[in-house]
């Protein structure tokens, strides 16, 4: 593996995603990021200058909708999947 | 004593006038029910799809037209990554690569009557947040998603500006440019304009630029100039004493008139960009930027122009009345109907800025109709009512838009003019006041003010004023 994770990488990595991760869950992340960035490094080894970079895969664009509004009121699907509601509000650990 | 010079930049966040949100088909109207205007889509839910509303993209090339840019006919979207609770989906959709707009420029007017162009960097399009409330004693927060996915323009400005006078006189401009558009309502105080102002200071004449803070939280006029007064001296006294300053985000506190870090270095921001793979490319086609383009309305600096030549009004005038897309709306319409420019343009320059001020309101609260003040103009043009009467009839066009026609006739508000009664009271008010008459007679032409007062006395006001004089100058004889 030509890629080697460092525990300060695995560590911040963590704190981006708000992962916790035991000792082996870190070495096994470790191992697998490492072969990722491996896989990318071959892929690098194809000459691409002078291709246009594409963010799609299939060759379409422009997708529209129209600025009409729905009259439904989502309130109550919306709600149904917040872990704590109060009131017609989803209720989180204070955040300022 | 050094001399140190501010550079500031902005970054101006504008909610888009959609109906739509950006990318579902949930309204975007202010102060609904907490999350009555959400679906899965403005709240993150798995498995659902974005859908691009054209209208976002369409007000966002008008607002890049309108401010020089050249637009970005290969665009597309980005996702930025973070986690925040009025964030449901833990990114945001926005432009990091492809922004819509870039290189543009706006011209403003300095201090010293000068002109200086503002560059813009950059306009891209992104989804606005969901709001949290905090309950000041209790140990939670509330999150509401009615904004999340509201649309939004970022306006990314170079680091141009050198005064809160020019920071203030740069909003000012992309304000009226936006409210012209009809893109947005470019409110501060409700948060439909939000600026964020980076600032540094150098030594004056230094080449580099020094380390630059960027504050939030600025919701009007006042508190950006305070902010950028209090972030500058701030600046210059770490720097005097030997300290050094830390690029952070910092929130002004008006109240108190100090900015506090938001953000210390350790979690430092990795947003971690990369293309949206939910939405497909936007190809912007020559006709369709064309057709856009055609579609520009007038703006302000154009306005100006045509108002002094085609309807004679003096700059000055022009400048207030256009300042204001709404005032300049009520001119347009009811010039459109009474044809008579001055009178419109002095009704709004006098007496509706003196009312605006009275009720402490803005121009965009104006409820009153251009067909009712074309009426009172009307009125006033047929010599039906007076000028004090008038005054006190557009008070109640401004305050309830009233009929002035039927208002004049129920209260009994119409002048006399030249009838009999007129004339047979300015004569016994000739004969009542033989001093005043002699006065006059013998050279003291004031004293036909005091005739003229006392005739309106016993007309109880409703006489035309200009009438009077001339009847009483023609007995007087």
């Amino acid at each position: 593996m030509a890629n080697i994770i460092s525990d300060e990488t695995i560590e911040y990595v963590g704190i981006l995603a708000k992962l916790e991760l035991s000792a082996e869950e870190r070495e096994n992340a470790k191992k697998d990021i490492g072969e990722m960035l491996d896989y990318i490094d071959k892929l690098n080894e194809l000459d691409t200058s002078g291709v246009e970079p594409m963010s799609h895969a299939f060759p379409v664009n422009n997708v529209f909708r129209e600025d009409v509004p729905s009259e439904d009121d989502g309130r109550e699907k919306t709600l149904a999947n917040a872990p704590e509601r109060g009131g017609d509000s989803f209720v989180v650990p204070k955040t300022i | 004593m050094k001399q140190f010079e501010t550079v500031i930049g902005l970054e101006v966040h504008v909610e888009l006038a959609t109906k739509t949100k950006i990318f579902c088909s949930c309204s975007t109207e202010f102060g609904g029910e907490p999350n009555s205007h959400t679906c899965p889509v403005c709240t993150g839910m798995p498995g659902s799809l974005p859908v691009l509303n054209k209208q976002v993209v369409e007000y966002a090339i008008a607002v890049g037209l309108a401010t020089n840019c050249t637009i970005t006919q290969n665009c597309k979207f980005d996702r930025k990554n973070y986690f925040y609770p009025d964030n449901p989906q833990n990114y945001q959709i926005s432009q990091l690569y492809l922004p819509i707009c870039r290189d543009g420029s706006v011209e403003i007017e300095t201090e010293d009557g000068g002109r200086k162009n503002i560059g813009i960097h950059e306009i891209h399009m992104e989804e606005d947040a969901g709001k949290l409330v905090h309950d000041e004693w209790g140990e939670n927060s509330l999150v509401d998603f009615n904004r999340s996915g509201v649309p939004l323009i970022e306006i990314v400005s170079e680091p141009d500006m050198r005064s809160a006078d020019e920071v203030v006189a740069y909003l000012e401009k992309l304000r009226l440019i936006i409210q012209y558009l009809g893109a947005s309502d470019c409110k501060l105080q409700e948060g439909s304009m939000r600026a964020d102002v980076n600032l540094s200071v150098r030594e004056a004449g230094a080449s580099e630029f020094g380390t630059r803070t960027e504050m939030k939280n600025l919701n009007s006029f006042k508190a950006i100039r305070r902010a950028i007064e209090g972030e500058r001296e701030r600046q210059i006294d770490l720097i005097e004493s030997g300290q050094k300053i830390i690029q952070e985000t910092r929130r002004w506190d008006d109240a108190k008139e100090y900015s506090y870090a938001m953000r210390s270095k350790e979690d430092a921001q990795d947003y971690r960009y990369f293309p949206e793979p939910d939405l497909v490319p936007i190809i912007i086609s020559d006709e369709w930027l064309d057709e856009i383009r055609s579609r520009q309305p007038e703006l302000r600096t154009e306005k100006l122009e045509r108002y002094k030549r085609e309807f004679n009004i003096p700059e000055y005038d022009a400048g207030i009345i256009t300042s204001n897309k709404k005032l300049a709306d009520i001119f347009e319409e009811t010039t459109a109907i009474c044809n008579n420019p001055k009178k419109v343009s002095n009704w709004l320059m006098v007496e509706t800025m003196r009312l605006l001020k009275e009720h402490e309101m803005e121009p965009e609260q104006i409820t009153f109709s251009p067909e009712n003040l074309a009426k009172l103009i009307q009125l006033t043009e047929d010599r039906a009512v007076n000028s004090s009467v008038a005054k006190e009839v557009f008070e109640k066009i401004f305050e309830e838009d009233i009929d002035p026609e039927k208002y004049v006739e129920e209260h009994g508000l119409k002048a006399v003019s030249d009838d009999g009664a007129l004339r047979s009271t300015i004569e016994k008010v000739i004969a009542d006041n033989p001093q005043s008459v002699e006065d006059y007679k013998g050279g003291k032409k004031k004293a036909i003010g005091f005739l003229v007062g006392q005739t309106m006395k016993a007309m109880q006001g409703k006489a035309d004023p200009a009438m009077v004089n001339k009847i009483l100058a023609e007995l007087l004889q």
